[in-house]
């Protein structure tokens, strides 16, 4: 019995040990305005998302380097990626990015994300956006709106 | 009409349902015949009438009734017929009738295989199973009646979401649920025991075939749920630690774990409290499973709050079920005890083992799964754990479980001699050392710690399974003279070495490229090049598509031809990638469309994935080893 309790409590150390040290593969959501702002981790990756700016993407012809911008409707953040892009990613349309700011202050995402559903929006998105909505609406006029960054 | 008939069959399906949770249960309290008799027949009642219901709906989808929400927001004119059929569980509502459908079922097959069954202990079992029925039917409609009519009736229905409309999403679904819902009867029998305060040997020796038969069927769903991710999502991988997932996968883990610990309640009469806990366990986490995925709170901590109806009837149910289990667990679980002792040595502790690796596998998955629910709530952050976490934290108990399995199940009951054991194993440990060592160099060129320890480990499971079997077919001239619940036992173990050889070898040789392509020209991928001969429109009942015309060629020898399409769906408008895959037993080789870069310009993925055929046919092993074990004759001979 001793033995198994022994390595019952070993296990149970390991686990513990573990989950604490991989802290870092969890990533933040970062909105886009705090990362324009300068509010965001340098040295690990994290996620940003709201709509793709009409207009923004920017492809390199024959090649499958692109860029475009993403916009949580106060601050604009240049995205660069090399890949396949997911089925429904569009101007206008919502989307998240995994990835980390690259020397130019450009984000340099390796994943990008949007949902199978034209309906479904990324719920940190969602939140993000609707936090500057009305500001759009209302709050322009008086310059809360602002997109400030250092 | 047919639709108000399915409303009102299931009304009364939980009026039946309430004879059939209450009667039985007085009745085995009051030791009442009369009222223990009642289980039974309704059950039987309850069943045909949700059967009804479920007719009526699938008649709705299948005249395209669309003054039915429900269908209306779920199936289409031009949708085809099997497709109008599984688009029945498509969403919330249906999937909830599918699910009161499956128990119903599960309960009439435990009332016609119970006859051997003490009566009283039988009623208990099947009173149990009426009242977690009431709570679902209660669920189904109060918050999500399919039923409900619209006051305007659409010309034509939304269709049903792109990606379900695959044979592998049809039957994923119900095959799913047979498992998930299976475990309710094993936990029936836990508290039918703990009601009886009375649990034995013969306990575990009933409870033992169906909770394999509901753990089969749930591995049979992951595994098929795994190869529509694969092949539908478009992007080639088999497993991705989405919540969804994790939720089918957590009862698994404790379903597997059960079935172990019941071996050893049923040959030793020990690890009862135990077992008892793990029953328990694997119901509560598929519940917790439906609690997640149905109440829109994985989708959002806000999207719940906003519409909380559906979530707090889970909850509550969810408390009631498992607060209410757990307070008889205290109450009676201490004078279940049992004194007999076992070495240290010995499959006892083998299997104590296996347990707490098992559990401690759920509980990663747990945490990793409910973990940025908390950071939300608790307003610290948005965060996502994504697979690289999993796949780490994931290594620590199955590792050290791959190497136990194999010498666990040599081990004897109570006391094993060490010598005979390490004799005995000597030359598959051998083999598998050598295999892992060589194999990754010389078929794949290539090696590494970790593929080597993966593969050694998978050598070494396939091989010790498979001692038993061939030594029983040396001495008896056939494997028949093996006890089939031993056979099953191998087989199964076998299954899971078959698995983790796909899991190493794809993880560690998978090869995986983006590129741009035009008509005529080539990728090369592995050794393999794929031409793409050609682009041009195909057309299907409810699509538009780009079809691309790959041919594979190997050394200039032609492999194959594959067709990767992006279709279009009219009504919802939505793209999807539909992958070109050329599979074989060895690899399989995948390109997906991209994106349009230019004239005749696509941006494609091209992946090389070896032996990811054995991940799934290893489940499916796994699998038939339960059904092998299930048809042992001991299980059908009387108590």
């Amino acid at each position: 019995m001793l033995a198994v309790g022994l390595a019952a409590a070993g296990i149970a150390l390991a686990t513990v040990f573990t989950l604490t040290a991989m802290k870092d593969s969890m990533m933040f959501f970062i909105p886009v305005s705090d990362v324009v702002a300068g509010e965001y981790p340098a040295d690990r990756n994290f996620r940003v998302g709201g709509l793709v700016v009409d207009g923004s993407v920017n492809r390199e012809p024959g090649s499958l380097e692109m860029s475009f911008r993403v916009t949580d409707l106060r601050c604009e953040l240049p995205v660069r990626y090399t890949g396949v892009l997911p089925d429904l990613f569009r101007e206008g349309q919502g989307v998240v990015a995994h990835g980390r700011i690259g020397s130019e202050g450009d984000f340099e995402a390796d994943t990008i994300l949007a949902k199978h559903d034209e309906n479904y929006m990324a719920p940190e998105v969602a939140e993000s956006l609707a936090e500057h909505v009305s500001e759009q609406t209302a709050g322009l006029a008086e310059g809360s709106g602002e997109c400030t960054s250092p | 009409m047919i639709p108000e008939l399915g409303h009102f069959a299931l009304i009364v399906a939980l009026a039946l349902a309430l004879c059939q949770g209450i009667l039985p249960l007085v009745g085995a309290h009051r030791n009442d015949a009369t009222l223990m008799s009642v289980a039974r027949t309704a059950a039987q009642g309850q069943f045909v009438f949700v059967v009804i219901s479920f007719a009526c709906l699938t008649w709705s989808f299948l005249q395209s009734d669309f003054s039915v929400a429900y269908v209306a927001n779920h199936s289409q004119l031009a949708l085809p017929t099997p497709y109008k059929i599984s688009a029945v569980w498509g969403a919330h509502e249906g999937s909830l009738l599918l699910w009161i459908l499956i128990m119903s079922a599960w309960t009439v097959a435990v009332g016609r295989f119970s006859r051997n069954l003490p009566a009283e202990f039988a009623a208990r079992v099947i009173g149990v199973l009426g009242l977690l029925s009431v709570g679902f039917l209660l669920f189904t409609l109060l918050t999500s009646n399919p039923f409900l009519r619209l006051e305007i009736i659409p010309p034509d229905g939304a269709d049903l979401n792109p990606l379900l409309q695959d044979p592998g999403l049809a039957i994923h679904p119900p095959l799913l649920y047979v498992g998930y819902v299976g475990f309710s009867v094993a936990f029936s029998f836990a508290i039918a025991a703990m009601l009886t305060g009375n649990l034995d040997q013969k306990w575990a020796k009933w409870t033992r075939p169906w909770t394999t038969l509901a753990w089969l069927f749930l591995t049979i769903g992951i595994a098929l749920g795994s190869w529509w991710a694969y092949y539908e999502l478009g992007w080639g991988g088999w497993w991705f630690w989405d919540p969804v997932e994790n939720a089918s996968f957590m009862p698994w883990l404790m379903g597997t774990a059960l079935i172990h610990s019941l071996a050893v309640t049923e040959k030793r009469g020990l690890f009862k409290s135990w077992t008892l806990l793990l029953a328990i366990s694997a119901f509560s986490l598929s519940l917790l499973g439906t609690f997640l995925v149905r109440s829109g709170i994985l989708v959002s901590v806000h999207a719940f709050a906003t519409d909380p109806t559906r979530g707090y009837f889970i909850l509550a149910f969810l408390g009631i079920v498992i607060i209410g289990a757990l307070v008889l667990y205290a109450i009676r679980a201490p004078e279940l005890d049992s004194s007999a002792g076992f070495k240290p040595v010995s499959r006892e502790t083998f299997l104590l083992l296996n347990n707490i690796l098992l559990v401690v596998a759920a509980a990663i998955v747990f945490y990793g799964t409910l973990m940025p629910l908390l950071y939300d709530v608790a307003g610290i952050g948005k965060i996502s754990i994504g697979p690289p976490w999993f796949e780490f934290a994931m290594l620590l108990p199955m590792l050290p479980l791959a190497f136990l399995i194999g010498v666990g199940m040599h081990a004897a009951w109570r006391s094993q001699p060490q010598g005979v054991l390490a004799r005995r194993l000597r030359v598959p440990a051998l083999i598998a050392v050598v295999v892992g060592v060589a194999l990754p160099g010389l078929v794949y060129g290539r090696s590494g710690i970790l593929v080597s320890v993966g593969v050694v480990a998978a050598v070494w499971i396939m091989l010790s399974s498979m001692l038993e079997p061939w030594r029983s077919w040396r001495r008896e001239r056939g494997a028949a003279a093996m006890p089939r619940s031993m056979l099953g036992m191998s087989i199964a173990h076998f299954g899971v070495g078959l698995f983790a050889l796909g899991v190493t070898i794809v993880s560690a040789f998978n090869v995986e490229t983006d590129q741009s392509m035009r008509t005529g020209g080539t990728v090369d991928v592995a050794g393999y090049s794929f031409e793409l001969r050609e682009l041009r429109n195909a057309e299907g009942p409810n699509f538009q598509a780009i079809e691309g015309r790959v041919e594979i060629r190997r050394d200039s020898e032609l492999v194959g031809e594959v067709l990767p399409q992006k279709r279009q769906y009219l009504v919802q408008k939505n793209w999807m990638t539909e992958a070109g895959i050329n599979a074989g037993w060895n690899r399989d080789l995948f390109i997906a469309l991209g994106d349009q870069l230019g004239n005749d310009t696509w941006s494609v993925r091209v992946q090389y994935k070896p032996l990811i055929r054995f991940i799934w046919l290893g489940a499916f092993i796994m699998a038939l080893g339960g059904a092998i074990a299930i048809s042992d004759r001991r299980y059908r001979s009387g108590a």
